[in-house]
Order: C-alpha cells, then structure tokens, then sequence
C-alpha cells in the first residue's frame, strides 16, 4: 500500500479516532439518533479536519510553539462557522436539529488531535489526506451507529419508514432505549468489540 | 441411575479433546455436574476447605427464592381470576382457557388449586423462554471461549421472569435476558467479573426500550385490556386511594411484577440467605435503614402536592420490588461491595436512593431497580476506599512499631 493510501486509510479500521483512540465520543452521542443528521455532522467534520489540517500545514514552520494552540484553535473556530453557517443555509431543518453541536465541532478532540499530533510535523498534502481519513473514519463509526439507532429506534431510515411501527398499524415496535443519547455508548462499544476481534493487535495490553 | 451414568460416560468421548462435538463441551460438562458430583478431584494442596462451592450456593439462593416462586405462582393467577370474577366471566380465551378446561379447573379466586394453575400459566412460560434464550448465550460463550458454563445463570434465569409483569410479551423476554446476560455479565469476562446484575441490567434494557409493556396501569394483572396500577402508582396519583390493606401488602395479593409483591416470602428467603450466610445481613439492614431514614425524612419534610412524600417506612417496605430487590438482588456477591465496612455504605445508599427515586422523581413509581443497579456501579469504588485506608492503617502501625 502506498504511503498515501495508507495515511487515507488506515483511520478507517486499523486506527480509526473513535474506536481506537477513543476521541471525539461526545458528539457520536448526541447527533446519531437519525442518520440524517448523522450525514451532516460527519461531513461538517471531514470538511473542517481535512482543511484544518491543511491551513496549520502550510503555516507550520511560522507558529511560534508557545502560542501553537491559540493559532490551530483561531483556524479550526473559523472553519467551524463557515460549516455552520452553510448548514444554517443550505439545510435549515437539520441545523435546528443538530443544534449547539456544529458549533461543538471546535471542541471535537479529534480535530485539536490531528492538527497537533499530524499537521505540525507532516507536509500540506499529507496532512489534508490524513484529515480526510480521520474525518472519514469518524464518519464510519457516526454512520454505523446512527444507521442503527434510526432503524431500530424509530422504525425508519432518511425519515422514510422502513419497519412500520405498531403506532402506525404495523408490526414493529419502536425500541425506546435506543432513542435515549445513551444507547450509543453500548452501540460504539459493540463496534469496538467487532473491530477488535477481527483485529486483535488493536486490543490493549493490560 | 447407574444406566444415566452410562449414557452420559459413553457420550463423553464425543466431547473430549479430539471428538467431534470438541466445541460443545461446556454444555456436556454443564449437564454431568449438574446431575453427578464431578468426578475430577484436585490432586495437588488444595486452598479451599469449604464445602460451599458456587454450585451450593447458587442452589441455596434457589432454595432461598422457593416462596417467592409460589407467591408468584399463586399471586398472579388469584389477581387475574379477581379480576375475571369481578367481571363475571368464567372462562378465558386462547390456549391458557383451553388447558385450564381440559384440566376441568375454573378461574374462581376461592380455589387455590385454580389460583396457582393459571398463574403457573403465566410463570412457567416466561421461565422456560428466559432458560432457553440466556442459556443459549451462556452456552456459546462457554464454547467460543472455552470455559465451563457457571452456575450463575441458574440464579439470573429465575429472578428475571420474578421481576417481570405477567403481560410482557414472550420476545420481549427473549430480547431482555440475551441484553442482560451479555452486556450485563459475558462483556465484562462472564460470572464474578460482572460489574451488574444480569437480571436487572436485562429488565432495566426493557424498562428503557419498551416502558409501555413494563409500566404503567395496563400490565400488572394478567388479563387481556383491563388496567389496574399497583399500589405504588396509586399512591403517587393524588386522584387515587390506595386500594389494599396493610396486610394485602405484606402478604403479596397486591399487583405487581410476578414475584416481588409479598414482603412475607422475602423475608423467609431472607432468613435462609442469613443462616447459611450466603446473603450478607449487613447489606439487608443498611438498606432498610437507608430507606427509613430517608422515608422519614420526606415525612417531616413533607409536600402539599406530591403524596409520596407521606408515605411510610412501613409502608416502603412492604410495597413494590423494595423487599424482592434488598433480599436477592442488593445482596449478589458479585456486584455488591465486599469489604464490611463498604457493605453499608452500598446497602444504605441504595435504600436512600431507592425512596429518592420513588418520591421525587414522578415519571419512575418504583426506584429500587435503579438504585441497586446505580450502586452496583459504586461498588468497586467504595471497596477501593476502605482497602486504601486499610493499608494505610496497617502502614502506621507497623511505622510506629
């Protein structure tokens, strides 16, 4: 595998930021209870780790160290509006719905992580792959756990009815629990016991 | 007997190293030691000197829940068949109706015979499903990770469907005890690893997943579309009078899930769990006592709108899950503290929790459920306190020296 690729890659499965390095949970709770707003949080947020990644790359060699964090933290909070601002155009519905948490983007430690631990060492290009790689693997775990809640939860999936529920006159009863921001804690920790029995070296030494 | 012993020995090959059914063993083991004393002795020093293994033990909170399980069985079919009688209907529907008249029993709440047949008819189903869907699970842990069946599960699969409302529909069952035991014990590494109660982790997934068909007015009594609340939702509904004695409650012949209701029927397993101290004495009291002072507190506190608040130690004691929860579900040695000392914390604060919930939070009449699994979760902490001060104490001392 290439060495691009595999910095495209490798966020995905084998060191994806939410079930690896365990960043960024916070917001997987709080907006996957429908996969719509799923979709638009993980774009919001490849789009501002990809191109966060990007600005702090090319200007790595002119931060002073000492005030690094205020620089990545100016760059990301003005990406973060740009994000929400388009949303705020674009799909107003789902902005409602997603509330304070695009706004909560500029706190996703994935971002801060990826700008501090990837983008000051590494060249512009490589930087914007790895943010999209993170992003996408952020995606995954967003979209895996937001598929099911929706389903399970509410019977539906993109707000059209898949199981029909029995307030509907259908079969399927809605699982309450999967509504409650909770149940994602239980879903992203069945994820990571599927990744890790399909890729034991993941598994931390006691 | 001896010809049993010969089936199972000549099967045993299939199941060793090498046979073909290798993978299968822990089952082939499970049903051997649960039928024969196991034939394998410890050959080298042995460390415990105690007859009471798991397996004892696990038998004798079986023992101990024996009154319960015949309050359960009574209790649920005496409350369908009041309700029935008050209706004026002498028989029932679907296959229940068709065994009870086969069998030639009615549904008069004057026969006990008639009272425990069809509860047993709500009971033994709900039993046998949470058998076969937990153990199912067990048993395919214990073969893809290659450790015997424990014993554990004998006690999960038979507090679950006691804490369950007749009603509950047989998938829910299926759904609710395959959550308990692998979120609630198999994830944490199987039994003694587990940090909750599998039979309460399973009923609190169904209590947050299908609340309609495990609360409210419509559940509790085990005919179809009439609804009547349990004594605790009456008391926390201003517009309701609590419609039972003191005695009723006491007794069990209230409604309720099937083998909580009668405080009488805790407190003989209670007494068996004490004498053979396989239930601790210290968490049972200090949850009692947690829950009277709290009640207390909320007596004198008191509260124009909210009733709960008048209600009394004696009263707590004897109505919802509060007995049934201190008794068996407090007391599991896996997740409750261990050290002395912690046991009364854990036990007081699952009493002052357990009101806490039941009188200020409306939208949860009965709290124990919560409280001891919340607890669970504090349990390890408070053990690691009273460790640490141990070693400091000890530390001292030999300083001083």
């Amino acid at each position: 595998m290439s060495k691009a690729k595999k910095i495209l890659l490798d966020p995905i499965f084998n060191d994806n930021p939410i079930a690896r390095q365990i960043l960024g949970i916070c917001s997987a709770l709080a907006v996957t209870s429908k996969l719509e707003t799923s979709i638009v949080m993980a774009l919001a947020v490849i789009f501002v780790v990809s191109f966060s990644n990007l600005a702090v790359s090319l200007i790595r060699n002119h931060i002073p160290t000492s005030i690094r964090i205020l620089v990545e933290m100016t760059i990301i909070a003005s990406l973060v509006i740009i994000a929400d601002q388009f949303i705020k155009a674009f799909a107003f519905d789902i902005s409602k719905q997603l509330s304070v948490y695009v706004g909560l983007i500029i706190t996703n430690c994935i971002i801060m992580g990826r700008a501090e631990a990837f983008a000051l060492k590494n060249p512009p290009l490589t930087s914007f792959l790895d943010g999209i790689g993170n992003g996408l693997g952020y995606s995954f775990v967003l979209l895996s756990v937001g598929f099911v809640r929706e389903l399970l939860g509410s019977g539906k999936l993109l707000g059209m009815v898949v199981l029909k529920s029995t307030t509907e006159g259908g079969w399927y009863l809605p699982n309450g629990l999967l509504v409650l921001p909770a149940s994602a804690f239980l879903l992203i920790g069945f994820l990571i016991w599927i990744i890790r029995t399909w890729k034991p070296e993941q598994v931390e030494e006691e | 007997m001896k010809l049993l012993r010969r089936v199972l020995d000549k099967q045993a090959q299939l199941f060793d190293k090498g046979g073909k059914l290798e993978r299968l063993h822990p089952l082939y083991e499970a049903l051997d030691t649960f039928l024969y004393t196991s034939g394998r002795v410890t050959t080298h020093a042995s460390h415990v000197r105690d007859g009471l293994d798991l397996k004892r033990m696990m038998m004798t909170v079986v023992v101990a829940l024996i009154p319960a399980v015949l309050m359960a069985l009574y209790n649920t079919g005496l409350q369908a068949n009041l309700v029935l009688a008050e209706l004026g209907r002498t028989e029932i529907l679907g296959w229940r109706g068709a065994i009870l008249s086969f069998l030639g029993v009615g549904v008069t709440p004057e026969s006990i015979l008639a009272n425990v047949l069809h509860g047993a008819l709500y009971f033994f189903p709900v039993y046998l499903i949470t058998l076969a869907a937990g153990g199912f699970w067990e048993v395919l842990f214990a073969s893809v990770r290659r450790h015997q069946v424990a014993e554990g599960f004998l006690v999960t699969s038979l507090l679950f469907p006691l804490i369950l409302p007749p009603d509950i529909p047989w998938w829910q069952v299926v759904v609710g005890i395959s959550f308990g035991v692998v979120i609630g014990k198999e994830v944490f590494g199987g039994v003694g690893m587990n940090v909750l109660n599998p039979a309460l982790t399973a009923r609190v997934f169904l209590f947050f997943a299908y609340p309609a068909q495990i609360s409210g007015d419509k559940v509790w009594v085990a005919v179809d579309g009439v609804s009547r609340a349990t004594p605790l939702a009456e008391l926390a509904d201003p517009l309701l009078d609590l419609s039972v004695s003191y005695w009723d409650a006491f007794l069990g012949f209230i409604p309720g899930s099937m083998g909580e209701t009668s405080t009488l029927a805790c407190l003989i397993g209670a007494a068996v769990l004490i004498l053979t101290g396989v239930g601790s004495w210290r968490i049972m009291l200090a949850t009692v006592l947690g829950m009277a002072t709290t009640a207390l507190l909320m007596n004198v506190a008191g509260s124009s709108s909210n009733p709960l608040f008048q209600v009394t130690p004696l009263q707590h004691l004897v109505l919802g899950g509060f007995a049934f929860g201190t008794v068996f579900m407090a007391t599991d040695p896996v997740s409750a503290a261990v050290t002395d000392a912690g046991k009364w914390i854990y036990g007081w604060l699952i009493g002052v929790l357990a009101v806490m919930i039941r009188v200020i939070n409306p939208a949860f009449p009965e709290g124990v459920m919560l409280a001891i699994l919340f607890m669970n979760v504090f349990a390890p902490i408070i053990d690691r306190i009273f460790i640490q001060r141990n070693i400091k104490r000890r530390l001292v001392r030999n300083v001083g020296r």
